[in-house]
């Protein structure tokens, strides 16, 4: 019954209903409703991330360490929080035209530590990790059984095909036509795989709402008013 | 063709492929909504069908862990993700704390502090699980990759408090848990590319095992690192939920993710008719142009 539930997720969940109800109006049309509540959801999303961040993150790691060290477990104060603070402060002066220049030092910092773990990374998570799971028997022996060796050959066939297709300092004719196109099914497939895995991803959002509407609003909220629920 | 040029009683010469190809895209919009709600409204049950591997594999990773054991929840998702990946939070750890696991929670998406809160939260409710001994959430930390990596030297040194301001080292949860030596698992829960910070840093930088709970618009980016062998397991979409659900032994309104599977077969074979109908109208009035 709805008298049992508190007032908070009365309003919370009726709030949430006709927002979801405004965002799912684009559908039909684009119109006023859908706008006002997309603005909310940017606006909403925009200042609750500023709130974490402060209190989880700012609070934490800059200014308790300058100011009650013993509550982050520091015997006295870490000044070297002031650099990173430093450095995020000069980004604040993207609002004065005649100082916007100094926010480039921590894009540049950012862009340079980025760069740097970025690029190992690759090299360590995908080139030769996947490089050597690409490297498997294609030949059935010992604990290589025929389907494990017909599933490595597809995989080392299409990999090579992929690579074929996107070769482009060559015409592709003859042996390298023949492997491009092969390559191109191969693509097909990965596309289909993508294709059906997006739809059921976006299925899966609407089916979230489409249960929020019908449990937790109007089988709680609304129909009882009508003798159901 | 413009109005003006259409003959008389156009409409009959146009054959039904043509009218199909022209059909205004908001009735398959409520076809697909008729498909989804049915289900719900009617409560409809279809078969689950056998668990994915890679849904197994993080379940028998779990069941082998022993009392005490550490495992790590990266909560990286926020509300709009909601519908695949909390059904596979709730479930994934029900099963560590049912099997007397510690549960540690991050979060490198600042939507992520909030839903891990109120998972472990409800599940601790129900288990009688304790806030501090049993689960701790350390809440959101910005720095992604270098969270990552920060963790992997000291834990305490990038969390020294919890999401709501507890002094980390003084929980008894975190007695002898200093970096990923100490973690038999991270799980990363994400509708985004963190996943690969944490099989970069995590797995190939300190060799911690590493599983993913990932929207299904991402299984494709991910699987090829199952078969790497760089990550342990991997839970697809709301599908791998209610699959992980059934492995834990979950129904009814636990189950989230089995309620919703019905409704998505529906909606499946609904999209499966209309693409093969699609092409069929496409390519009958490709004939029909080229007869003309």
């Amino acid at each position: 019954m709805a008298e049992t539930i508190p007032l908070e997720q009365v309003l919370g969940t009726w709030v949430a209903a006709l927002l979801t109800l405004a965002i799912f109006s684009f559908l039909y049309r684009d119109n006023p409703v859908y706008k006002i509540a997309e603005h909310m959801f940017v606006g909403v999303s925009a200042g609750y991330g500023v709130v974490i961040t402060w209190r989880e993150a700012v609070i934490p790691d800059l200014i308790q360490p300058l100011l009650d060290p013993a509550a982050v477990d520091l015997a006295g104060p870490n000044y070297v929080v002031l650099i990173p603070g430093a450095l995020g402060m000069l980004m604040f002066s993207r609002f004065f035209p005649r100082y916007d220049w100094l926010s480039r030092w921590p894009i540049a910092f950012v862009m340079g530590y980025s760069s740097g773990l970025a690029i190992p990374a690759a090299i360590q998570m995908q080139l030769l990790p996947q490089l050597h799971a690409t490297l498997q028997p294609v030949w059935p022996a010992g604990e290589v059984t025929w389907w494990m060796a017909l599933s490595n050959l597809l995989l080392f066939v299409g990999v090579l095909c992929t690579l074929a297709y996107f070769y482009f300092s060559r015409e592709h004719k003859g042996a390298l036509g023949v492997a491009s196109r092969i390559g191109i099914f191969f693509l097909m497939v990965a596309f289909g795989a993508g294709f059906g895995q997006a739809v059921m991803a976006r299925v899966s959002l609407l089916i979230g709402r489409v249960r929020f509407l019908y449990d937790d609003w109007w089988m709680t909220l609304v129909a009882p008013w009508f003798g159901g629920g | 063709m413009n109005v003006e040029e259409r003959p008389v009683g156009w409409w009959r010469a146009e054959s039904i492929w043509t009218r199909l190809l022209s059909l205004d895209r908001r009735w398959i919009f409520l076809g697909i909504a008729l498909a989804v709600l049915i289900p719900i409204i009617t409560g409809l049950t279809l078969p689950l069908g056998k668990p994915a591997p890679p849904t197994v594999a993080v379940y028998d990773y779990i069941d082998a862990l022993q009392p005490g054991d550490v495992v790590m929840f990266a909560v990286d998702y926020g509300p709009s993700s909601m519908p695949e990946l909390h059904p596979q939070a709730l479930a994934m750890v029900r099963h560590a704390l049912e099997k007397h696991l510690r549960v540690l929670s991050v979060s490198l998406n600042v939507q992520g502090t909030a839903l891990a809160n109120d998972v472990l939260q409800t599940v601790g409710e129900e288990l009688g699980a304790v806030d501090g001994e049993d689960y701790v959430n350390l809440g959101f930390k910005v720095g992604g990759s270098a969270v990552i990596l920060g963790m992997g030297e000291d834990i305490l040194t990038v969390y020294p408090t919890t999401a709501d301001g507890r002094r980390t080292r003084t929980l008894p949860i975190m007695a002898g848990v200093r970096n990923y030596d100490d973690i038999a698992l991270v799980i990363d829960l994400a509708a985004s590319n963190i996943p690969g910070a944490w099989i970069a840093f995590a797995k190939e930088r300190y060799d911690q095992d590493v599983a993913l709970g990932i929207t299904a618009i991402m299984a494709t980016d991910f699987y090829p690192y199952l078969q790497s062998n760089q990550i342990i397991g991997l839970v697809n979409g709301l599908k791998g939920a209610a699959e992980y659900e059934a492995l834990v032994g979950l129904e009814g309104e636990q189950a989230p993710g089995m309620l919703g599977m019905s409704a998505q077969s529906i909606a499946h074979l609904l999209i499966i008719v209309l693409v093969i109908v699609g092409n069929i109208a496409y390519f009958a009035s490709g004939r029909q142009r080229v007869g003309h």
